[in-house]
Parts: structure tokens; C-alpha cells; sequence
């Protein structure tokens, strides 16, 4: 069976994001004052051969851990979107 | 002696000849390593220099830790041979896993080229073999992701077993205690983002980097 994946990389939580804090200053500018904790990351969508949902995301999950993410400082999340 | 030094080249990089011309200035003999190969051609070092390896897609070295010489290299510097890492090259040693944590943007979210100055904070490693603690170095940087990070207990092991080779004295991009440049628990892997072959002439603005390949022929 085919599923397509989604994977959200966003930068781990106390990994200071830069580009989330200069879009979060630039943001008032255009009259946005109450946004706060802006975070950039990024999506990666693929389809991939699996027994089951699960297992395509336990799949999905292993390729997060071994390279679509650095665990140093990105964390990941994967989601089946559909089957 | 490190007299041969292999100077790798993925797809993207742009200072493998800058890091030869500077080795030969230096009576050094080098050559180029594709990354499709596997085989070091017997040099006695390795420099992985700067560019953008594999257009840095995904992140930068992230692709480059699947190209068929970095398993060599990683065998090479297991058996302690020398290896330097600059700029991408640093990137791509902590992707590998040979040097620890991550570099991101700078803080600033600007790329910085710039004359930076540069302190040597240990010596006991293959770039320090000329080098006292405290010596300041003018090397440029280049880079965009340069922003050292490290998880806290990672730096307080490599701040007792004096691994922090460099920090700079006015930090540029936000790098985590200043850092500029580490090594491995042996010494022998190296990896900095200021480039020491782009500071080997008075034309160039500062020869600060000679001795640095000094000691990295010496290794």
C-alpha cells in the first residue's frame, strides 16, 4: 500500500531560531503586535510502500532519526496523511 | 609528517583549490579526493574544505555524511589519522558524527564575510602542534551557518578535555561560548569555520593561517 507522509523538522525547543525571531520583529511593522514565538521549520512530503499505516510512519520515523532531521537541534514529526 | 594531504570535493565545494595552492606554498604536496571514491590515495591527511557540498540541500553536510569517501575518512581518523575541517567541511565532520553538535544560522541571519580574529584556547590537538594557548590568529570567515551549537553537557566535557581549539574574541554569529573551532577527544580531527587557507599572504590581509597548515603538515 501507498501513504503519503508528512514530515514537519521545526528547530528543537531552547535552539534559539533565528530566522523565527527576525520574521517575529518584522512582523509589527505591518501592524501583527500580538505575535509572539515564531518558529521556522520545514516540511518534507513523501509517499511511501508500507504494510500499514503504522508502519509507514515507524518507516518515516527512522528516516527522520537517521537523516531528514538533526537531533541536535531539530525535531521531527511524522504524519500519515493518507493511505 | 603529513607531507601528502587529500583535499576532499563533493559536487558544490568551491575551496578545494585555494587549500592546495596554500599547501604547496608551504613546500606541502596536495591533491584532490572525488567523494564518489573511496580510496584516499595513501596521503597523510585530510582537509574537507569549504563550499556548499551537495548544494547544502537539506542541511548543510547532510547529504555529503552518504558520499562513498566520508566512510573512508571516518575509518582514516578512527586509526587518528589528521583531518581538518573548514567551514562546510567543519558542517559536514559534525553531520558524520566525527566532531560534535550542529552549526545554524548566525544569529544576526546575515552571511558574514568578514577578517575575524581568533584565540587559541587548546593546543593539544594536529593545529595547535606551533601554537601556544592565548595566541590570536587573523583568519577569515564566510559563512552562513556558523552558529555553533552543542547540547550543555557536551560542552562542559569538551571545555575539561580542552577541546574548544578556538574561540573568537569578538563573536560574529552568536556560536555558543564563543566557538570558533573543535577537535575530537584524540586532537587529530579538527573542524573551524574561519578559513586558514584564505589567510596564507600579505595580499590576502593575513598570514596567520601559515602556521596553521604548518602543524597540519607537521601532524
Amino acid at each position: 500500500m501507498h501513504f503519503e507522509v508528512k514530515v514537519e523538522v521545526s528547530p528543537r525547543e531552547g535552539i534559539a531560531n533565528p530566522e523565527g525571531s527576525t520574521i517575529e520583529r518584522a512582523l509589527p511593522a505591518l501592524g501583527f503586535v500580538t505575535a509572539s514565538n515564531v518558529r521556522v521549520g520545514k516540511v518534507i512530503r513523501l509517499r511511501v510502500e508500507a504494510d500499514s499505516s503504522d508502519d509507514a510512519k515507524s518507516l518515516v520515523e527512522d528516516m527522520c532519526n537517521r537523516f531528514l532531521s538533526n537531533p541536535v537541534i531539530e525535531d521531527s514529526q511524522v504524519e500519515v496523511l493518507q493511505g | 609528517m603529513s607531507q601528502r594531504i587529500g583535499v576532499v570535493r563533493f559536487p558544490g565545494t568551491n575551496c578545494e583549490f585555494d587549500t592546495i595552492d596554500a599547501i604547496r606554498a608551504l613546500d606541502g604536496e596536495a591533491e584532490v579526493l572525488w567523494h564518489g571514491q573511496s580510496d584516499l590515495k595513501n596521503v597523510d591527511a585530510i582537509v574537507i574544505p569549504g563550499g556548499f557540498a551537495h548544494g547544502d540541500y537539506l542541511r548543510c553536510g547532510a547529504i555529503a555524511k552518504f558520499s562513498p569517501v566520508m566512510d573512508s575518512i571516518t575509518s582514516f581518523a578512527e586509526d587518528g589519522g589528521p583531518v581538518l575541517g573548514i567551514c562546510n567541511g567543519f558542517q559536514v565532520l559534525t553531520e558524520v558524527g566525527l566532531l560534535p553538535g550542529a552549526l545554524q544560522k548566525n544569529a544576526g541571519m546575515k552571511f558574514l564575510c568578514s577578517m575575524q580574529q581568533i584565540e587559541f584556547a587548546s593546543t593539544s590537538n594536529v593545529l595547535g602542534q606551533q601554537a601556544s594557548v592565548g595566541d590570536r590568529l587573523m583568519i577569515p570567515i564566510n559563512h552562513f551557518e556558523g552558529n555553533y551549537v552543542c547540547a550543555p553537557e557536551v560542552l562542559t566535557e569538551m571545555e575539561a578535555e580542552n577541546r574548544i581549539v578556538f574561540r573568537y574574541t569578538d563573536n560574529p554569529n552568536g556560536s555558543l561560548a564563543d566557538i570558533a573551532g573543535i577537535c575530537n577527544q584524540a586532537g587529530n580531527v579538527v573542524g573551524m569555520m574561519p578559513h586558514p587557507e584564505r589567510a596564507t599572504s600579505r595580499l590576502l590581509g593575513s598570514t596567520d593561517g601559515i602556521g596553521l597548515l604548518r602543524s597540519l603538515l607537521a601532524a
